[in-house]
């Protein structure tokens, strides 16, 4: 199950979208996720769908697959969907069967918002899919440069960042092994009642967190040990590197972004 | 109870890109009572059958007989609770599974899940902590406050609550001291022998794996190569090279030993002590011919 699970992972390959400079990338998703919101109509959100089948294929990351991993996510799409069928009550009535009334509106407000859903978790993913971490940290620690002006602690925050994204796949690792301890020990969190499940989940909760704590640690002291003191005057060992298609990823964005204000006036 | 594993294959992740194929076609039967040791290489995929013995991972290829139940790749197994019950598996690193505020909670929480009752579970736990050579007063400390070793009897004592009738052991004493290791290897056996117990020891140790098992099987690159009895296994060195392990260190010393002075112990060791013995002999025999 936990092996599945696709947030924050990186999958390395040598797609267009890999080999793209980390700052457009991120750039890149921020933007999109205002563009989003121009959206308003079938065809302005059938166009966003599209595109990002578009980034998908371009990532060479098999649908199957992102479908396959992100199902969390569809469970909660599918709640939003139906909260929107049930609770708009505008437009036309469609369906009225006792105490279920589906409207016209709600239906389409439903399908929007699940699409408009669906675009920006593909989108964010596709990020972390294709970018390794560290990648993901300069990309944002250098855009967000500006605001050391403004005291902000910039590299500590990419840096926090960095390492929450690092640990996320150990700590689902090991989330895996502990619930096969104690599974073998008889506790059981995927049968049984609720409160059964509920309460096979302390078990569990407390050795990861004990684990996690130990692993913090280990890290301050290896960093520490490493001379690791902040931001301040470090060096790089990798270079960033903007390139045509960088600037071209923008450029298509932007004309996205016009198509969409086209159609929506 | 006997265990079978046939034509076993196993892919972790299977149908992602992070798909990796642990097992194929594995065969390898551990017969009732018997202490098998699985030995290998780093990787070769010994903690991966491991998994299989109580269910907790199902084959995607082929089928496992655990006693009378049949885990066959592609057909959903419900149920699996008996099994995990008969079989007890301590992980490598045990004491990450420690949770409760007491060592004796901890040490109740898989007996009660499987339906002992609180006196019996209670008693069990007084029982094991004796016998692994815990003081008494740590049932009431949180096992948080042990020691790195403390921690790990108490969580084998946690698995040897169940009672099972399989004990499965991956790399039991990695970590502790000399001492310690031996201390609780030597328990293992002692419960094997008293209680009939069918042991199964996951091992890096060449020399756990001669000292006490009297059946091993070689896992190499996802593969169950060679099975037989430790003397077979042990006294072929080329084998054991060819699947990048080396003989125990009594044969090794054995070996030079001969190769030295020139003559043929009678038996290999597979224990210092075997060795010990075997030279006393020979050296007693040489005495008397002169």
């Amino acid at each position: 199950m936990m092996e599945k699970m696709i947030f924050g992972r990186f999958i390395p390959g040598d797609s267009l979208i890999h080999r793209m400079d980390p700052r457009a990338k991120i750039s890149f998703v921020f933007v999109f996720i205002a563009i989003v919101f121009i959206a308003n109509s079938a065809e302005t959100y059938g166009i966003l769908l599209g595109f990002t089948l578009l980034v998908v294929f371009l990532s060479k990351i098999r649908l199957y697959f992102l479908i396959n991993g992100l199902k969390p996510v569809f469970i909660l799409l599918i709640f939003t969907f139906l909260l929107h069928i049930f609770f708009t009550r505008e437009g036309e009535l469609l369906v009225d069967i006792g105490f279920i009334k589906i409207y016209e509106e709600g239906l389409r407000q439903g399908i929007f918002i699940s699409i408009r859903f669906l675009v920006l978790v593909f989108v964010t993913s596709i990020l972390t899919l294709t970018t390794s971490p560290i990648s993901i940290t300069d990309g944002i620690e250098v855009l967000l440069g500006p605001f050391k002006r403004v005291k902000l602690p910039v590299h500590e925050l990419a840096l926090m960042m960095s390492i929450s994204l690092r640990f996320i796949p150990t700590l689902m690792d090991e989330t895996g092994k502990i619930l096969k301890a104690q599974m073998a020990r008889g506790s059981d969190i995927g049968s049984g009642p609720v409160k059964e499940r509920i309460k096979a989940v302390v078990p569990l909760l407390i050795p990861l967190f004990v684990s996690a704590f130990k692993r913090a640690e280990d890290l301050a002291t290896a960093m520490e040990v490493r001379g690791y003191r902040g931001g301040e005057g470090r060096t790089r060992y990798r270079q960033l590197n903007w390139r045509l298609i960088d600037s071209l990823s923008l450029v298509v964005l932007a004309g996205l972004a016009g198509i969409l204000v086209y159609f929506r006036l | 109870m006997d265990i079978l594993l046939q034509e076993v294959g196993y892919s972790y992740a299977k149908d992602t890109p992070f798909e990796k194929r642990a097992l194929t076609d594995v065969s390898l039967h551990i017969p009732s009572g018997s202490y098998t040791a699985i030995i290998g290489h780093t990787g070769s995929g010994k903690s991966t059958v491991l998994q299989h013995l109580n269910a907790l991972l199902k084959p995607t290829e082929g089928s496992v007989m655990i006693g009378e139940r049949k885990i066959k790749a592609g057909v959903k197994a419900k149920n699996l609770r008996d099994v995990r019950r008969q079989v007890g598996i301590v992980f490598q690193f045990p004491e990450q599974q420690l949770f409760d505020e007491t060592v004796l909670k901890d040490i109740m929480f898989g007996p009660l899940n499987y339906g002992v009752s609180e006196e019996e579970a209670s008693r069990r736990a007084h029982e094991l902590v004796d016998q692994l050579g815990l003081p008494p007063e740590v049932l009431t400390k949180s096992p948080f406050d042990l020691s790195g070793g403390q921690m790990r009897r108490v969580a084998i004592a946690g698995v040897l609550a169940m009672e099972p009738d399989v004990l499965v052991l991956d790399e039991p004493t990695a970590g502790l001291d000399p001492r310690g290791r031996r201390e609780i290897m030597d328990l293992f056996h002692r419960l094997h022998i008293e209680k009939g117990l069918t042991t199964v020891l996951v091992t890096h140790s060449m020399e756990d794996a001669a000292r006490y098992a009297d059946n091993v099987a070689i896992m190499h690159n996802g593969r169950c190569v060679v099975t037989g009895e430790p003397v077979e296994i042990f006294s072929n060195e080329e084998q054991l090279r060819d699947y990048r392990l080396e003989p125990p260190r009594s044969i090794r010393l054995q070996q030079k030993f001969e190769e030295k002075l020139g003559i043929k112990l009678d038996s290999i060791s597979l224990t210092e002590e075997a060795l010990a013995k075997n030279i006393a002999l020979a050296l007693s025999e040489g005495r008397d011919s002169e």
